[in-house]
């Protein structure tokens, strides 16, 4: 091998280095931060939502349920960041047991949601017919009704008591299941038309493997998005739940509660009951809601900006 | 219908059973009225506005707007167990006996021309009747009516609900010799006959009305009360207007009312705040009062007092490990409620530590006999001590359980809240199994529970009625005691009660029933109890906080100021 082959080769190595593993990750999320500082910022909030959950028995000063009757709606200080609430309860420990809630159900409600729809709308693209006809016509029922509606009314039927916690992730789950599958449903039906699914039938290709090896993967970036953005609705959404005592019972923390419960009776005696999980909400719908679109910006090529 | 709607259905569906079991059987009772009346609850009458007998001259005129957050189911007071009903349209209606406006623990006459003349075996009531008392259609009232009122309530014809025929197990018969007498024939004597007879329930019918239909009082409005019925738009309001041929020729003072029905709270305080409406009879928090008094700090009068209102803890006794009293007696042990009592004062509608009689009510013990009794000791962590050693000499130092709940948010939750927090403090894992009412009642019912949060509401201070849900639950205590438990011991506690003439000794008798069912059996036990608190407009006079929120409402000497 003559010198010059040899450092071809080198280049192509090196090349090849830079285009894979953690170089290319670590080049992906350098470009994604200079080119989409608030993605990166809503990537941010998400970043620390997730460390306080997963982190929580070493973040908090207080058990979050443990109830301290001489220390009733105290106001933040230096001992109770967030103050306490009517039972003395240290806010500021609620709050971050409260993202383990949050979490939960969000990344369950949109993970299960979102891979449900996109299964849906794979299956009815690729089969047509009246296998996608019956299809769209359940989604069409389900998206009749409004997503937080739906989801009152299955967490109304499903009815509470222990486990609460789960029907409250499946009422949240099923209003997401028919707008993953529309989106997905557009996107794969223009896949189906490719001539490579053509060919792939015609070799005699099972459909599950058509389906999964060259539908799925070709979709995946809407279906990434649709999961990223219901996050955010399914947390709002477990928070409308709880504040209207259809979500986790008292004294589990869980931001909508907490807004519900003490949050509104001393709104004004006691304004840091109401705040501290209103701006959690906001703050972790908003970090969902900028990742998401950013992310969208990212993988649609169609809006890519650089 | 709201979470709050819910709970006072229920509290009504507990007061009506409660009535129905009490078995009026002694003379006790009319001395404990008596006795109520030296031990008249506490009131704060905070503002001039309070003074119901302050000295002020009634002014005549205005229209009275207040609040009920629930509709009435129907309109006949003797099927009905709610206060959506009496608020609205107890003025229109008056009774036999009433409980006096202005010494709510004291019976007068209200139709009734004097007191009742008892015969020396005490088993003959004769009742002389006003006659200037005209229905609101122009007939005069007469024995015939008052007759016809009884016989529908204690002897109600097959098909017609009478909610307190149980209150009247003493009645053999009644006669009406001439149309100003009525005359009740007892099987035995019954001291709490009298209470009954002043029941807010107890509404006199026109006997031509029930004779045309029985049920024509579900539906319409015909009474002899203060006010006369103008209207009813459901969900909106019910208007009433001052009765000009009323008996007591200076009353009412009021032109007219209107109750309004508002079934959320943060509306009911607004109502109140913007000064639409003037009053809410049944109750607010100690956080609205303090918004209100805030918002209105030149106009609001407020009145507070124990109220005859109370969450009972019921362990299961038929389901493991609360068949073990020494299970029950630790998690009784495990509660501090002087602290939570004084905590949750803060926040909720409940206050005073109490047995199973009101506390500061006549049949209440001192607190220095209270302090005695497994639960209720001023030293919590010697309390909590001894409930760790109970659960492990019964083998449950990692006791978990569920405590069943209603969903409402007063005063249910924080009670729960604070008591699985007292729990937890002694090694026990509770999950809050909060339902909607209609499965939480039939959950209680069915015995599908290991620890529910029970309820009972009643009229009156008496031992007959606060003490029926301890009954056997096979037997008189069927439908009312929870806990699901059999004790013949206990029965026939309960029964001697009722059978003592002696207040003291029939005091000293309920004493020793809360010590066995509270302390040693450890059956079930209160939290503390539910206190009322009614801010209102201060032009708002001659109306007096009673120690519940069925007597008192007819409105006869409510005036306004301005």
């Amino acid at each position: 091998m003559s010198a010059i082959d040899a450092e071809s080769e080198e280049l192509a190595r090196l090349r090849y280095e830079e285009n894979t593993g953690w170089p290319r990750t670590r080049r992906a999320v350098t470009d994604f931060i200079r080119q989409r500082p608030l993605g990166a910022f809503g990537a941010l909030l998400i970043l620390v939502m997730i460390f306080s959950a997963v982190f929580a028995p070493l973040i908090v000063p207080y058990d979050p349920v443990q109830a301290s009757f001489a220390d009733l709606l105290l106001p933040p200080s230096g001992t109770h960041l967030v103050g306490t609430d009517p039972f003395g309860r240290d806010v500021f420990s609620r709050l971050i047991y409260g993202s383990r809630t949050a979490l939960l159900v969000g990344f369950s409600a949109s993970l299960v949601g979102s891979t449900i729809g996109l299964l849906l709308g794979v299956v009815g693209a690729f089969l047509g017919g009246r296998t996608d006809q019956l299809i769209q016509r359940g989604m069409d029922v389900l998206l009749s009704f409004p997503l937080i509606v739906l989801a009152i009314a299955v967490v109304a039927a499903l009815g509470g008591g222990e486990g609460k916690l789960s029907n409250v992730i499946i009422a949240i789950t099923i209003p997401i299941i028919p707008r993953v599958a529309r989106v997905v449903r557009s996107s794969a039906l223009s896949i189906v038309a490719m001539p490579y699914i053509e060919a792939a039938r015609s070799i005699g290709t099972g459909s599950g493997r058509i389906m999964l090896r060259h539908i799925v993967p070709n979709v995946f970036a809407p279906f990434i998005i649709m999961a990223t953005a219901f996050l955010g609705q399914a947390i709002l959404l477990e928070a409308s739940l709880s504040f209207l005592g259809l979500g986790v019972n008292e004294p589990e923390p869980a931001w909508g509660l907490m807004l519900r419960g003490a949050g509104m009776q001393f709104l004004e005696r006691a304004p840091w009951l109401a705040i501290a999980p209103g701006v959690a909400i906001s703050l972790a719908v908003f970090g969902f809601n900028l990742f998401g679109d950013s992310l969208r910006d990212a993988l649609d090529p169609r809006l890519r900006t650089h | 219908m709201t979470a709050g709607q819910r709970g006072q259905t229920a509290v009504r569906t507990k007061v009506g059973r409660v009535e129905m079991r009490s078995r009026g059987v002694v003379f006790g009772l009319v001395l404990a009225v008596v006795l109520s009346a030296c031990t008249q609850q506490q009131q704060s009458a905070k503002t001039p506005a309070a003074s119901v007998a302050g000295g002020e001259q009634p002014k005549p005129g205005g229209t009275l707007t207040f609040v009920v957050n629930a509709e009435p189911p129907s309109f006949d007071a003797h099927r009905e167990t709610s206060f959506a009903l009496l608020h609205p349209a107890a003025p229109h209606y008056s009774t036999l006996y009433r409980f006096d406006p202005a010494d709510l623990t004291k019976i007068v006459p209200d139709v009734a021309a004097a007191m009742p003349e008892i015969s020396a075996d005490k088993q003959t009531w004769t009742i002389k009747l006003r006659t200037d008392v005209k229905f609101h259609d122009g007939a005069l009232m007469t024995s015939e009516d008052v007759l016809a009122t009884y016989n529908k309530i204690i002897f109600p014809p097959q098909g017609v609900v009478s909610s307190r025929q149980g209150a009247y197990a003493a009645v053999d018969g009644i006669q009406a010799p001439d149309k100003s007498t009525v005359v009740f024939k007892l099987k035995y004597p019954a001291a709490s006959f009298q209470a009954n007879l002043a029941s807010p329930w107890n509404w006199i019918y026109s006997a031509a009305k029930l004779k045309t239909d029985i049920k024509w009082y579900e539906k319409n409005v015909d009474g002899t009360g203060p006010f006369t019925f103008v209207s009813y738009t459901k969900g909106s309001v019910w208007e009433g207007k001052k009765n000009p041929d009323y008996f007591l020729k200076d009353r009412p003072y009021l032109d007219g009312y209107k109750a309004v029905f508002i079934a959320d709270s943060t509306a009911e305080v607004n109502a109140i705040k913007s000064k639409q409406a003037a009053i809410e009879f049944r109750g607010f928090t100690p956080q609205q009062r303090d918004d209100l008094s805030r918002s209105l700090p030149n106009d609001l009068a407020i009145q507070e007092a124990p109220w005859i209102c109370v969450n009972y803890i019921v362990p299961n006794a038929k389901r493991k490990p609360f068949d073990d009293p020494r299970v029950r007696r630790a998690l009784t042990l495990a509660i501090d409620r002087w602290t939570i009592g004084d905590a949750l004062s803060k926040i909720t509608i409940v206050k005073d530590v109490g047995g199973l009689m009101r506390p500061k009510g006549p049949f209440a013990q001192s607190d220095a006999d209270l302090v005695k009794i497994a639960g209720f000791s001023k030293d919590g962590k010697a309390s909590k001590d001894q409930a760790r050693s109970l659960l492990k000499a019964a083998g449950q130092e990692n006791l978990t359980f569920k405590l069943l709940n209603r969903n409402l948010s007063t005063p249910y939750e924080p009670i729960a809240v604070a008591l699985i927090n007292e729990w937890k403090a002694v090694g026990i894992n509770v999950t809050h199994d909060v339902k909607e009412t209609t499965p939480y009642l039939a959950d209680l019912a069915s015995g599908n529970f290991d620890v529910g949060l029970d309820f009972n509401c009643d009229f009156l201070d008496e031992p007959d009625l606060q003490l029926a849900k301890f009954y056997s639950a096979s037997k008189l205590g069927k439908g009312l005691n929870r806990a699901g438990y059999d004790d013949a011991k206990l029965d026939g506690m309960i029964d001697a009660q009722a059978r003592e003439t002696d207040p003291e000794k029939r005091k000293a008798a309920v004493w020793a029933i809360e010590r066995y069912a509270m302390d040693e059996m450890a059956y079930q036990y209160p939290a503390p109890w539910w206190f009322r608190i009614i801010p209102y407009l201060s032009k708002v006079r001659g109306w007096k906080v009673g120690s519940n929120h069925y007597t008192n409402q007819d409105l006869v000497s409510v005036w306004l100021a301005n």
